[in-house]
């Protein structure tokens, strides 16, 4: 039998006061798991950056961890709005943060660029007016 | 992993233990359990920070240190004082007093502690300078945010400064000065640290990042200020003292970033806020700070276990000295330091800072799994009071707990009062079954 963790964790939108809670308990959960330092980080940099996602630009969803003894997977599943353009999203620098967001340090248009580049497979769907799907692995060997 | 057996300076005394929950709750590393009605440490995840002795109401946990008669083992004794002892003393205009009363109480011969602070300083601040280094780096200062960082932030080790503590080159200088000046062996000089805490005194028995220790032993703060009291006077002209004012603002919270970064650091206090900031650089999101300066004590070493007097009264008198400091000779930060100093000690760490992995379920991922699983399900079925009356801080280590072995459901006050209750029905009911 293949151990496996599948933890959901509901995120809602512009919820600041508890922003950061998911990507917390999936590093705690890592760290007691005795994943390595170097995934581990790569891990919660990734994590905070999706979660935040989802509290600044969604309607609300789910971030999902998946474990399995030679993979990590992070899945985050959201309402909409859905992002019209993918390709400029990616970009480095680009947001649409709102003030608030803003106000509190966020939207530096890093968000998914760094998503990418810290995770082993990256990949983002969305549909406008339906939602947007990212979905991460990281190697554990 | 450090050597098998952990020497701790924080140690509980079984006589005074009450078995309250007050420790279980405070402390950052989840490292205290009451079993069998007394406190136990697990000396695995133990970072000898000493909230627990802060927050006995009965004084059950104890800080081992040395006492002030082991410096007679030696032929010669050193004192260290570290920069915060001068904060225990009101009205003092200068640190001479306090050096000179070292002498008179049995010290022959004094090192400032600040002076290793301020060669210290300039040694991180070169640091700071070279590329590609991760930011921001951490202090390696206060040992037991470096202990907090090895068992709940491994992967910040590589962000830890890996520069010496001011203590050991203080102690480095102090003996081979002295050696040097009255023609003797290192081995005939005892070199001793003043310690305001508990983590000084775990750090010289099982040194972070260093093989061995070059100090001593450690003397608490507490002990040496009953006995330095009577004789601090003001007129104490027959030592020098050489640290500059930087070097004793390292005794309060906020010192050593002045000391070494002044522009973009960020210094915290207290070991809980130090816990939350170094979640966020976990996350990256301080990656523009450039130093990180953590006290694991509210305001700095003032405010240590082992001091005597108000930290914020301790920190004001500190301000005080490094104020008239100031006035006497104009400063620069790190910079009085002469550059021969930075080459003629070693000032870097000479071993690895290692993670401790007391927190993993297990050393088998798949094994860990599916030890997590249990705890996932175990949880759902506790109250989520977090009292504590199992014995451990939470009911998500209450579940661990039971998972790893530790004890059973039944510990669980809540989860034994439903089970009663069920029984006290099948009681009743047996007692009215009717004879057929």
């Amino acid at each position: 039998m293949t151990a496996l963790i599948h933890q959901e964790y509901p995120i809602a939108a512009e919820d600041y006061t508890r922003a950061g809670e998911a990507s917390a308990d999936i590093k705690r959960r890592l760290k007691q798991l005795g994943v390595s330092s170097m995934v581990l980080r790569r891990v919660a940099v990734a994590s905070y950056e999706v979660e935040l996602n989802l509290v600044i630009h969604s309607r609300g969803g789910v971030l999902t961890l998946e474990v399995e003894p030679d993979r990590v997977r992070l899945v985050s599943r959201d309402v909409g709005p859905g992002i019209p353009d993918v390709e400029l999203a990616m970009r480095e620098g680009y947001s649409t943060a709102n003030e608030e967001a803003r106000s509190l340090g966020f939207g530096a248009g890093m968000g998914l660029p760094n998503m990418k580049r810290n995770a082993d497979q990256f990949a983002i769907e969305s549909a406008v007016g339906v939602g947007t799907t990212i979905e991460m692995s990281f190697c554990l060997q | 992993m450090d050597a098998p057996k952990r020497y701790h300076s924080v140690q509980l005394d079984k006589s005074r233990c009450k078995g309250c929950t007050n420790c279980l709750m405070h402390c950052p590393t989840e490292a205290i359990r009451v079993r069998d009605g007394r406190a136990h440490i697990i000396a695995e995840r133990c970072i000898d920070c000493g909230e627990c002795i802060r927050i006995c109401d009965y004084h059950a946990k104890v800080a081992v240190t040395d006492k002030f008669d082991t410096i007679k083992a030696f032929r010669y004794a050193i004192a260290l004082p570290a920069p915060s002892l001068y904060g225990q003393f009101r009205n003092l205009q200068s640190v001479q007093p306090v050096l000179s009363a070292l002498k008179k109480i049995g010290f022959d011969d004094v090192f400032e502690v600040a002076r290793g602070a301020d060669i210290v300083s300039r040694a991180i601040a070169q640091k700071l300078r070279e590329p590609n280094l991760p930011r921001p780096l951490i202090s390696s200062a206060c040992p037991a945010v470096v202990r907090l960082i090895q068992v709940r932030f491994p992967d910040l080790i590589p962000h830890i400064v890996d520069v010496r503590q001011p203590m050991e080159v203080a102690a480095m200088i102090a003996r081979t000065e002295f050696c040097k000046k009255h023609n003797c062996e290192p081995a005939d000089v005892g070199v001793f640290f003043i310690t305001p805490c508990p983590a000084k005194m775990t750090a010289i028995r099982s040194p972070i990042g260093q093989q061995k220790s070059c100090v001593d032993g450690a003397i608490s703060m507490m002990e040496i200020y009953g006995l330095l009291r009577p004789y601090i006077s003001q007129n104490a002209e027959d030592v020098e003292a050489e640290a500059t004012s930087y070097g004793i603002g390292w005794a309060a919270s906020s010192g050593e970033a002045k000391a070494v970064c002044p522009d973009n650091s960020l210094v915290v206090d207290g070991i809980e806020n130090c816990s939350r900031v170094l979640e966020e650089i976990e996350n990256n999101k301080l990656s523009d700070l450039v130093f990180f300066e953590g006290n694991a004590c509210t305001g700095g070493c003032v405010g240590g276990p082992l001091t005597f007097e108000n930290n914020y009264v301790a920190k004001n008198a500190i301000r005080k000295l490094v104020d008239n400091a100031r006035q006497q000779r104009p400063e620069r930060p790190a910079q009085s330091v002469p550059a021969s100093m930075m080459t003629k000690y070693p000032l870097y760490m000479d071993a690895p800072i290692l993670p401790n992995s007391a927190i993993q379920l297990d050393s088998d991922i798949t094994v860990a799994l599916d030890k997590m699983e249990r705890i996932n399900q175990i949880l759902q079925d506790l109250p989520g009071y977090d009292c504590g009356s199992c014995g451990s801080p939470t009911c998500r280590t209450f579940a661990e707990d039971i998972v790893c072995g530790y004890c059973n459901e039944m510990f669980c006050i809540h989860k034994l009062k439903d089970r009663l209750k069920v029984m006290a029905q099948q009681m009743v009911e047996l007692a009215q079954m009717k004879r057929e």
